[in-house]
């Protein structure tokens, strides 16, 4: 398959999934609705992840760009995916550094592709930087709060 | 003139260079000429300065090296409003330059 | 007051270590200047004039005495002896080494403070009436919602990376002692006819180069509900807040641009999809919360103060509150002494208050968005003997409220955005005003100076404000007249051309002169603006 528009398998530095990795080339938001048999899809900041719902049931792979760190719209575009009950990969690609991971981890991201490569040991750090969360996303995690009254 | 400003990257000091390093006296600022974006480049690569920039500025007949812009004459000197701490404590009437 | 448990400490402690690990990641080179940059303002640390200068986050501006104290402490240990009290609650010392951060931040977390989202495109301190818990005419203590929202916004992962920074104030009294307006969102804590609390949403206010007064969204949100509401506003900011243009960035531009009408519509939408992936905290951590904020034990004592004493009856009159308990008021520190710079405290005047607060106010301390200090609840029967303290501290003007107990930000001589000093200024207009005797005959008249467009010194919403510009290198200074953060928000309008620094101060004396001229009754300055137009000011500002 290309890899024309997307990041191929050997680009996924970590994966949080036992599934294989897939290895499709993605559409763009426009083209995965117009695509019966598109099953892969990548989001730029600025695409509505709503107009995706109906095609859920046949993406295996989403894609989210972070061309720029700092622009912040992709941690909504993931929480909205996995919110309606996107089971697929989710992986947060482009701009993707250290101090991001946790957030990305905690907003749905299970697959991390960065263009450049991250500290292994800086990383791992970061995917455990909290113990416990003050909020209830879409990782599954038991808040703080939730937890203070069992 | 063009001289060279930035922050010490650990302490935050203001500093200028001198043509080797970065000194903490406005008065010590060379003319870097045509060569501030390679030197610039270069010390932050280093990390000798951070968010270094150049500026103009004029030498002055005691040899007194003068900012053109206020904010940079603040940096120079400290804040106007605490004589006490800025370079020149001894000199409240050093407060006058930067105005 | 909140204390942490187990959890909040581990966080703010996880937080330490992350930022010592990032730091050391910049010191290193592995994080370049625009990598760290943003990483470092979460924690508060902007790189200014002079040195980095530390931000340090007073929750709704509540702290008890051993908080107090730490930052006297730090101010000694770490900085050049002092800090500067600021209009959004919080403390910065101005003098910082990125070496050092990571160690003040680490003292601070011993006594359960921080400096988490103090700066940022992230959800920011919480801010709060400063009179909570304590004022006669508050519905409730709005300070269990804010420390409910002060959880929620910690190190959210949707909202780290905003198109612009995002502010909240929560109240709940009909008199607005927060700016709440003002703000990205304002919450007014309500009851309905019912009589069940909930929250009135304002979104989409701020001052900065565009201000705006926030419209009401939502006129009642339940309380088993209000986190979800919160999020739901802030998704729609996330995904549709303009992210081209850094001037556009804020809420206030997306509801403006969108019309109130279409953004509510949306917020709706998403508060009917949130609602439905449960992400609401329990109520009883509400609950559990408000434990906190349990009255002190009060007694009932002397209700009247003795004004035998002159200069302590001026100070009462000007420094006081009227308190929930008749037996206690709130007593205004004033950080605006005659010449003085607003808002600073040395270390050892910090310890001082820490000391008042322990000593005459069941060890809690405020701070007040005008950046003076409040000793929540002290026995009248025990004022004299603190103010007698607080004279011998040179903590005792008594001008709150007046035209000396201006705002002003740090402006040019400390911060890397200014365009002109503030400070001087302050200094020049209180000395002139204090030495003609003017203040007291003037009264109330809110004063505010901003160095810069960003307008950390709220001039768009003081009586009188004040913008310093850059006009070719030189300082310059654009008056205007009319603005009010209270209750009755509006913004101030320029009076016209600019002003010198001399200048500027000369036009505050003749707009003054004015009201004086032409004041009824008990009019205060914006009273008398608003009945008589701009028109004799500027007649008197610049001729025929």
């Amino acid at each position: 398959m290309g890899h024309d528009l997307g990041t191929s398998p050997d680009d996924v530095q970590f994966r949080f999934r036992d599934d294989e990795v897939v290895d499709h080339g993605t559409v763009t938001v426009d083209a995965c609705c117009d695509q019966t048999n598109a099953t892969a899809v990548r989001i730029e900041p600025g695409d509505d992840a709503r107009v995706l719902l109906p095609y859920l049931d046949r993406i295996a792979l989403v894609e989210v760009n972070f061309p720029s760190f700092g622009d912040g719209r992709g941690y909504s575009a993931a929480r909205i995916l996995r919110e309606a009950g996107y089971t697929g990969e989710l992986r947060a690609v482009g701009d993707v550094l250290i101090d991001q991971l946790s957030h990305m981890r905690r907003c749905g991201f299970d697959a991390f592709a960065p263009d450049k490569r991250l500290d292994e040991e800086d990383a791992a750090r970061a995917f455990a930087t909290w113990d416990n969360v003050y909020q209830r996303t879409v990782d599954g995690r038991r808040t703080i709060q939730e937890l203070r009254h069992e | 003139m063009i001289i060279l400003t930035g922050n010490d990257l650990k302490t935050g000091a203001v500093t200028w260079w001198n043509g080797a390093d970065w000194s903490l006296y406005v008065d010590d600022a060379v003319d870097v000429g045509e060569q501030a974006e390679e030197i610039l480049a270069r010390e932050e690569a280093l990390r000798r300065v951070n968010v270094p920039y150049s500026i103009q500025a004029t030498r002055e007949d005691d040899g007194k090296v003068r900012p053109a812009h206020i904010k940079d004459r603040i940096r120079a000197l400290g804040p106007t409003v605490r004589p006490d701490l800025t370079l020149k404590p001894q000199s409240p009437e050093a407060i006058d330059w930067v105005i | 007051m909140y204390s942490y448990d187990h959890y909040d400490q581990a966080m703010v402690d996880a937080r330490v270590e992350e930022f010592r690990d990032q730091a050391r990641r910049r010191l290193e080179g592995k994080l370049t200047e625009d990598q760290f940059k943003p990483l470092r303002l979460m924690n508060g640390l902007y790189l200014q004039l002079h040195a980095y200068m530390l931000r340090v986050a007073i929750p709704y501006g509540t702290l008890n005495s051993r908080q107090m104290h730490a930052l006297g402490d730090i101010a000694d240990k770490y900085d050049r002896g002092y800090g500067h009290f600021t209009t959004r609650q919080n403390l910065q010392y101005n003098w910082i080494k990125l070496e050092d951060a990571a160690d003040i931040l680490a003292d601070l977390a011993k006594v359960e403070m921080h400096a988490i989202q103090t700066s940022g495109n992230c959800i920011r301190n919480i801010s709060s009436d400063h009179f909570a818990g304590a004022a006669a005419d508050e519905l409730v203590d709005p300070r269990p919602y804010a420390e409910l929202m002060r959880q929620w916004s910690s190190f959210h992962p949707e909202f780290t990376y905003l198109p612009r920074k995002f502010k909240i104030a929560v109240i709940a009294a009909e008199k607005d002692r927060a700016a709440m307006r003002l703000h990205d969102i304002g919450i007014q804590i309500v009851q309905n006819e019912a009589g069940e609390l909930g929250a009135r949403f304002y979104v989409g206010g701020g001052m900065g180069r565009t201000p705006m007064i926030a419209p009401m969204i939502r006129n009642f949100v339940p309380l088993d509900q209000l986190i979800t509401y919160a999020e739901a506003c802030l998704r729609v900011y996330n995904r549709y807040g303009r992210r081209d243009n850094k001037y556009k960035a804020r809420i206030k531009i997306l509801v403006h641009e969108l019309g109130k009408d279409e953004y509510t519509r949306q917020v709706e939408e998403e508060f009917a999809h949130l609602l439905s992936q449960g992400i609401e905290p329990p109520l009883a951590e509400l609950e559990r919360i408000r434990t906190h904020f349990a009255d002190p034990a009060f007694e009932d004592g002397t209700k009247q103060v003795d004004r035998s004493d002159p200069d302590f009856a001026v100070w009462v009159d000007r420094n006081t509150h009227r308190h929930k308990h008749d037996s206690y008021v709130s007593a205004v520190i004033s950080l605006k002494p005659v010449g003085g710079i607003p808002g600073d405290a040395t270390g050892e005047q910090i310890r001082i208050m820490a000391r008042l607060a322990k000593q005459y106010s069941f060890d809690e301390l405020r701070i007040m968005h005008t950046q003076n200090v409040v000793l929540p609840h002290v026995k009248i029967a025990d004022l004299h003997a603190l103010w007698t303290e607080l004279e011998t501290a040179g903590l005792g003007a008594p001008n709150m409220d007046t035209i000396e107990d201006m705002i002003a930000c740090p402006g040019l001589d400390y911060c890397a955005l200014a365009n002109a000093r503030s400070i001087p200024l302050a200094q020049r207009i209180s000395e002139r005003f204090d030495a003609s005797d003017k203040t007291a005959r003037l009264g109330e008249l809110k004063m505010k100076i901003s160095g810069c467009i960003n307008a950390c010194g709220h001039h768009h919403a003081g009586h009188i404000g004040i913008l310093g510009v850059d006009k070719k290198g030189t300082e310059n200074y654009q008056l205007s007249l009319g603005g009010s953060e209270a209750e009755d928000t509006s913004l101030a309008k320029i009076t016209g051309p600019g002003f010198t620094e001399d200048g500027v101060i000369e036009a505050v004396d003749k707009v003054t002169d004015v009201y004086l001229e032409q004041r009824q009754g008990e009019e205060r300055f914006l009273d008398t603006y608003r009945r008589i137009g701009m028109e004799p000011f500027k007649e008197a500002l610049y001729g025929a």
